[in-house]
């Protein structure tokens, strides 16, 4: 039977020849991630079962991202009953306060490979698919179920191919491409679907490129982000892990398989307006709309490229007086690097504020705060309203060059100016 | 849970995120009435003290979509919201609220056939939303089998606390 990536992991996962878009299956889980967030309720919910044990300490990972290091005393309380349940339970795979943003973490550390099925308590799980896992975020109580069981129920997904074709002017990046897919389709355009982000757009991006597309899956309802593996793929894992993995592919006759087509050749940087991620607009719709702070972050455009991308654009200029720009790698690894191509004093220079490795103001439960009246542009995720502080403060979302760009003007701007 | 809910209607459009529902700096709490206390407050930092017991929210499409924060439902549950009737959910929220135990019912352009504060009376086994005031009724889609087993339990764990009892 010809069948999508989607289902033939799953069909793996649940030890089954053969697995339809539609059917109920019960699936092995390979990775099972928390956070510092979302792992107290996990863990409290486990205990409610009244098991001993987590099925398997191996295949977990527990990291602290979202409040490090411990903003309050809440958080510090909830880092403490973390790191007790690691200890009683024998979990190896921890990182503490130190190494990131969980997305970006978990590849970088080997613990994402071709083939698997990995969930997390976090909704951009959906960014491993970048290197061929079926990867989601699951609730608290369902991870309770998996910290006991090993085991998770899962309709199996249908899936909408994105055939990406044509080529990136330049300034204009996957974060632009995918917004602008988000915005063709609206916010639940891919309810419950696997997102499989192809073409020869696609192929020429790097693993950090198609991250990004992978990560905003969800921000169309999307139950997973999926990119076939191929050679870069394989040369990202080279070094990184020692798992075993199998690079599974979309057969093109699969039935439960749905191709859109996007051309990609006159697209211009596209921006996320408040307070919805499918309000997309191409930028010169917005362009010197006022801001009081850019964040150059996060689990979508953390990563070294954006780093470089928006130092190239700073080096030499200062930030804009009205404007506070924080810059957080979104790993040490991406930390370490950027710091010995000094980027990371490009942006000091620049008057920008570098924060260690974490979440950031993404979800305003840290740091940098938006307050009543304030524009935030950010290079993350979700604008919605009160995402980043105040419900009374707008967020809009765009690429690392148009954040930077924006940062030394005070004002959205086309980086190709 | 009872199979007729009866309770005042709340109106929200659509996809109402989980930010709004309960916005980022609370997550770092864990107790269900302090959660109780933000929830809704992206868009009505009034709504807690608003609300009654048995309440019933009706909204538009993509309910819960965003975050997988449990800390969603939770909220809603706990300020004693005893259903969602929307015209879809997001699906990670979904998942989260018949866990909690908390009701979702999807039903078609229902939010407009209400008014804000009328009585309504929701029967899960027969698929309907009742009127009081006017006794009209509207379908809405019945939940399936396991799911209605689930939420007479008062959620995943003490139903699956049950299921082990029973083979034991």
């Amino acid at each position: 039977m010809s069948m999508t990536m989607a289902e033939k992991i799953m069909a793996k996962a649940s030890g089954n020849r053969e697995a339809k878009a539609g059917e109920i299956v019960m699936a092995n889980i390979d990775v099972a991630m928390t956070h510092d967030l979302t792992g107290p309720l996990s863990v409290e919910s486990f205990r409610k079962i009244g098991l001993k044990n987590v099925w398997d300490p191996d295949k977990i990972v527990v990291l602290f991202d979202h409040q490090v290091p411990a903003d309050s005393l809440d958080a510090a309380a909830n880092h403490i009953m973390l790191r007790e349940f690691v200890e009683e339970q024998g979990i190896n795979n921890f990182y503490d306060v130190r190494e990131g943003v969980c997305h970006q973490v978990l590849p970088e550390k080997g613990h994402i490979v071709p083939g698997e099925v990995v969930v997390g308590t976090d909704s951009h799980t959906c960014t491993h698919g970048a290197l061929g896992a079926f990867s989601t975020g699951i609730g608290s109580t369902d991870m309770a179920m998996v910290f006991a069981t090993g085991k998770l129920w899962f309709k199996i997904p249908e899936t909408i191919k994105f055939d990406i074709q044509g080529s990136l002017k330049d300034y204009v990046y996957a974060k632009d491409v995918v917004l602008h897919i988000i915005g063709e389709i609206g916010a639940d355009g891919a309810t419950y679907k696997a997102c499989e982000f192809a073409g020869e757009t696609t192929r020429k991006m790097s693993v950090s490129e198609r991250m990004v597309l992978c990560n905003m899956a969800i921000e169309m309802g999307g139950k997973t982000g999926l990119v076939e593996p191929d050679e870069k793929t394989v040369n990202y894992l080279k070094n990184r892990t020692t798992k075993e993995y199998e690079i599974l592919r979309t057969d093109p006759d699969a039935e439960s398989l749905e191709t859109l087509e996007i051309d990609v050749n006159d697209l211009e940087p596209q921006i996320a307006c408040p307070h919805n991620v499918d309000n997309v607009k191409p930028i010169s719709e917005v362009e010197g709309t006022s801001i009081d702070q850019v964040f150059l972050g996060s689990c979508t455009n953390g990563r070294l490229e954006d780093l470089r991308t928006a130092a190239e654009i700073v080096k030499g200029h200062q930030v804009s007086d009205k404007v506070r720009m924080l810059v957080i790698p979104a790993s040490r690894e991406v930390y370490l690097q950027a710091m010995d191509e000094g980027l990371l004093r490009i942006f000091a220079e620049s008057g920008a504020l570098v924060c260690n490795p974490c979440c950031g103001p993404c979800l305003g439960g840290h740091i940098g705060l938006v307050g009543p009246g304030e524009v935030s542009l950010s290079t993350s995720n979700r604008n919605f309203q009160g995402r980043q502080g105040s419900p009374e403060a707008e967020v809009y979302l765009s690429s690392a060059a148009v954040a930077a760009s924006s940062a030394l003007r005070g004002s959205i701007t086309d980086p190709r100016e | 849970m009872k199979d007729k809910i009866k309770g005042r209607v709340w109106k929200f459009g659509d996809d109402i995120d989980t930010d709004i529902i309960i916005p980022g700096r609370y997550l770092v709490i864990t107790d269900e009435n302090e959660l109780a206390k933000h929830v809704m407050e992206g868009l009505d930092p009034e709504f807690y003290s608003k609300t009654e017991e048995g309440d019933i929210i009706l909204a538009g499409k993509n309910f819960g979509c965003g975050s997988s924060r449990e800390h969603a439902p939770i909220a809603l549950k706990a300020a004693g919201i005893s259903a969602v009737v929307a015209e879809s959910f997001a699906r990670i929220f979904y998942r989260n609220a018949i866990n909690v135990g908390l009701p979702l019912l999807e039903s078609e352009k229902i939010s407009s056939s209400f008014d804000e504060g009328e009585e309504i009376e929701l029967d899960m086994d027969k698929g309907v939303l009742k009127n009081e005031g006017t006794g009209k009724e509207y379908e809405v889609k019945k939940l399936p089998e396991f799911m209605l087993e689930i939420l007479n339990n008062g959620g995943l764990i003490p139903y699956l606390r049950e299921k082990l009892k029973e083979e034991m």
